[in-house]
């Protein structure tokens, strides 16, 4: 077998089977178990107990029944029960724990509806909220027949204004299609983020340990240091589409299958309803493609220092840089159209995320897209050309410093004269 | 299959590494590398491997450039233990001898033999850290020599080694070189290469200052040993012409000379004072000759 190939499934296997790979793999599969199943989970937590009953204590015996009425369309895991009793025997079970809490109603000096809530805690705001809201409809219900408002004239008055947004470029996204690919760029954004933070940072790891354990003057003098270079990041490429497939696998079938149950509600919201195939596709591509940048960096920054403590040293301005992206495209969900967005776009170092949420929230012409990963492209061959000569000289150097001056000895010591 | 390095410098920008360094080594032969730390063996030893460019010169296998095409010819031992400490022995003999160009079954086959013959068949199954410096220094020349090669490099094998394990790997590498292995090998112990070696060349700062076979060395050194136990003063011979050091010992003295024709002349004005116990005319050591090329600069 080729020697390239040899280092290529060597590297793979080696990290495959390490414990850290598999619990780490483990891990976010759960993660996104839980987060794809966040709805049932929460479900689960709410049915025991019973700390959504709310007493209602009515002292002026008409209102109870419009704001039971309110309620149940508005919250309906929230149940209310008349209480019949009096102050003192609410606070009671209240404290007992019978119920979350209790709610007195009374008419105020003109005669419109007034309430005080009171619970062991006010922490669960929500549940506040929704009395609340449930309040003001009834007490709104009970001004307007008071006035003598008819029921249409009401609706007039609350009838929300229609206003309605539309994209005159043709192609252009709906509203609704840029919510929905808001989520998932948003969320593959996040995976490439992480993916290139991790698996860069394991690529500069590896070259630092072979160096740092000398099997690296071996190794090169079996294997010229690009092959065994590019076989490396290859081999870890690998992995990264080993365990990306089995997350986005784990994700899409749970997805898939809590999908029925979940119409309208949180994952509406990311997307996930209509996954858009070319987004996936734009997706993959530029995570491969921002994979190589990084990994490329990552191989040749790694090659210069001599103890693996040093590598998060140096490899540091590389994260900052990835971070950095991150932060302009997370700017960029918000307005993607913004010239800023369409500038760095074409920065090599952001276009893996930038110009991905570019295709994946606006219809932009191909030829940008095309344009950017050219410009991508033609930096990771750069970097592997100049890459591949540190690295050559920076296996092996030995030294206690590991600046960026490093970066010319280690050319120095390839070059002839 | 002869080895020639032909004129080769390397310069580190400023800094001259190797000068001007000219070396045939014949095939199935041994051939020394002495040198103080930073005399050029190693960085020497990388232009041979092809790991470094030289800045001038020529260096030829069998009249060919070295280059990864003949890797697999080629056994490297390097100075300090080269090996993945997190992997097993097996994983690693198996991975690195498939990247020198030899089959998955007939690496283990080879390796199971040499664990065999140093006495350690037991560590096939263990991590590199759990082993001691000793019986990694056993692994890392069974990484060397796993695949065969034609030519043989080891950078200081024998450092960090007790006296038996020594011996053990000697015997390997004596063994080799009866089946016709070309062997390049440096060291800090001149008795080593004194030993095992036809041809050495000593080098000094980047250069080579001796350079020949051991009896041509010595002869044309050309400067003596000689020591001398008797039962009456000797101290008058310190100021002695010819004799170019001296040690005195509690038994008596060891001069060094300038030749067999001073011991002579010393026997004679001597023989009637009284008793000698000893008198012994030695070949100079290579000891001798290094510490004289080099100079005190040596450790």
């Amino acid at each position: 077998m080729n020697k390239f190939w040899i280092i290529l499934f060597h590297t793979y296997f080696n990290k495959l089977k390490t414990k850290s790979f598999l619990i780490t793999t483990l891990l976010t599969v759960v993660i996104t178990l839980g987060l794809t199943n966040m709805n049932s989970i929460i479900e689960v937590f709410d049915k025991g107990g019973d700390k959504d009953k709310v007493a209602v204590l009515d002292e002026t015996g008409q209102l109870y029944a419009p704001l039971k009425e309110q309620m149940s369309a508005l919250n309906k895991n929230l149940r209310l029960t008349e209480f019949d009793g009096t102050e003192k025997e609410a606070e009671k079970a209240v404290e007992e724990g019978e119920y979350a809490g209790f709610v007195q109603l009374r008419y105020d000096a003109e005669q419109l509806p007034e309430a005080t809530f009171k619970a062991m805690s006010v922490a669960d705001s929500s549940l506040f909220t929704d009395l609340q809201a449930g309040l003001q409809q009834m007490k709104t219900m009970v001004a307007a027949s008071k006035i003598n408002l008819t029921g249409e004239q009401l609706q007039q008055l609350y009838e929300p204004v229609s206003f309605e947004k539309i994209a005159l470029e043709e192609n252009a996204k709906t509203e609704e299609e840029l919510n929905q690919a808001r989520g998932l760029v948003y969320v593959l954004l996040f995976v490439i983020y992480f993916a290139v933070i991790m698996y860069a940072s394991m690529i500069a790891m590896e070259v630092a340990t072979e160096k740092s354990s000398r099997v690296m003057e071996i190794l090169i003098s079996s294997v010229s240091p690009i092959k065994q270079m590019f076989a490396k990041i290859l081999g870890i490429g690998l992995l990264s589409l080993t365990q990306l497939t089995v997350l986005l696998s784990v994700g899409y079938f749970s997805i898939k299958r809590n999908l029925s149950s979940l119409e309208g509600g949180f994952f509406d919201a990311f997307g996930f309803g209509n996954i858009s195939v070319s987004t996936i596709t734009y997706a993959v591509i530029f995570f491969i493609l921002g994979y190589f940048l990084y990994a490329t960096l990552a191989a040749f920054l790694g090659s210069l220092v001599s103890r693996i403590e040093d590598v998060q040293q140096m490899i540091t301005p590389m994260t900052l840089l990835v971070v950095a992206g991150f932060m302009i495209a997370m700017f960029g969900l918000g307005k993607p159209d913004s010239p800023f967005i369409v500038i760095t776009s074409y920065i090599p170092f952001f276009t893996p995320m930038i110009m991905f949420l570019r295709v994946g929230m606006l219809n932009i012409p191909v030829w940008e897209t095309l344009l950017g990963i050219s410009i991508l492209l033609g930096t990771i061959a750069f970097l592997a050309v100049f890459g591949a000569r540190v690295y050559r000289g920076g296996v092996l150097m030995y030294g206690k410093s590991n600046s960026f001056k490093d970066i010319k000895k280690a050319l120095q010591l390839t070059k002839k004269e | 299959m002869v080895l020639k390095l032909e004129h080769v410098t390397k310069r580190f920008g400023e800094f001259t590494a190797v000068k001007d360094l000219s070396i045939t080594i014949p095939e199935k032969e041994m051939f020394g590398f002495l040198g103080a730390n930073g005399a050029g063996k190693t960085t020497t030893f990388r232009m041979i491997l092809g790991l470094l460019d030289s800045s001038g010169g020529r260096i030829t296998w069998d009249d060919k450039p070295i280059n990864y095409s003949t890797s697999h010819l080629v056994g490297y031992l390097p100075e300090e233990r080269g090996l993945y400490p997190k992997l097993k022995v097996s994983e690693q003999i198996v991975y690195l001898a498939r990247l020198r160009g030899m089959a998955k079954s007939e690496a283990v086959t080879e390796l199971k033999y040499w664990l065999e013959r140093f006495k350690v068949p037991e560590y096939e199954n263990k991590k590199v850290e759990e082993l001691s410096k000793g019986n990694q220094q056993k692994i890392q020349f069974i990484a060397a020599v796993i695949h065969k090669p034609k030519l043989l490099i080891l950078d200081e094998p024998f450092s960090g080694l007790d006296p038996v394990n020594v011996e053990m790997l000697k015997e390997a590498v004596l063994s080799l070189k009866v089946k016709g292995t070309t062997i390049v090998f440096s060291s800090h112990q001149m008795h080593h290469v004194e030993e095992m070696c036809e041809h050495l060349c000593i080098m000094h700062k980047g250069t080579q200052v001796v350079h020949g076979s051991l009896k041509e060395i010595k002869r044309a050194f050309g400067k003596k040993n000689l020591v001398i136990h008797a039962d009456f003063p000797l101290d008058s011979l310190k100021s002695y012409p010819g004799v170019v050091k001296t040690r005195s010992t509690t038994e008596g003295i060891h001069l060094q000379i300038e030749g067999e024709y001073i011991a002579e002349k010393i026997l004679k004005d001597i023989v009637n004072k009284g008793f000698i116990r000893k008198f012994d005319l030695e070949e100079p050591s290579l000891n001798d000759i290094f510490i004289e090329k080099v100079g005190d600069s040596y450790e």
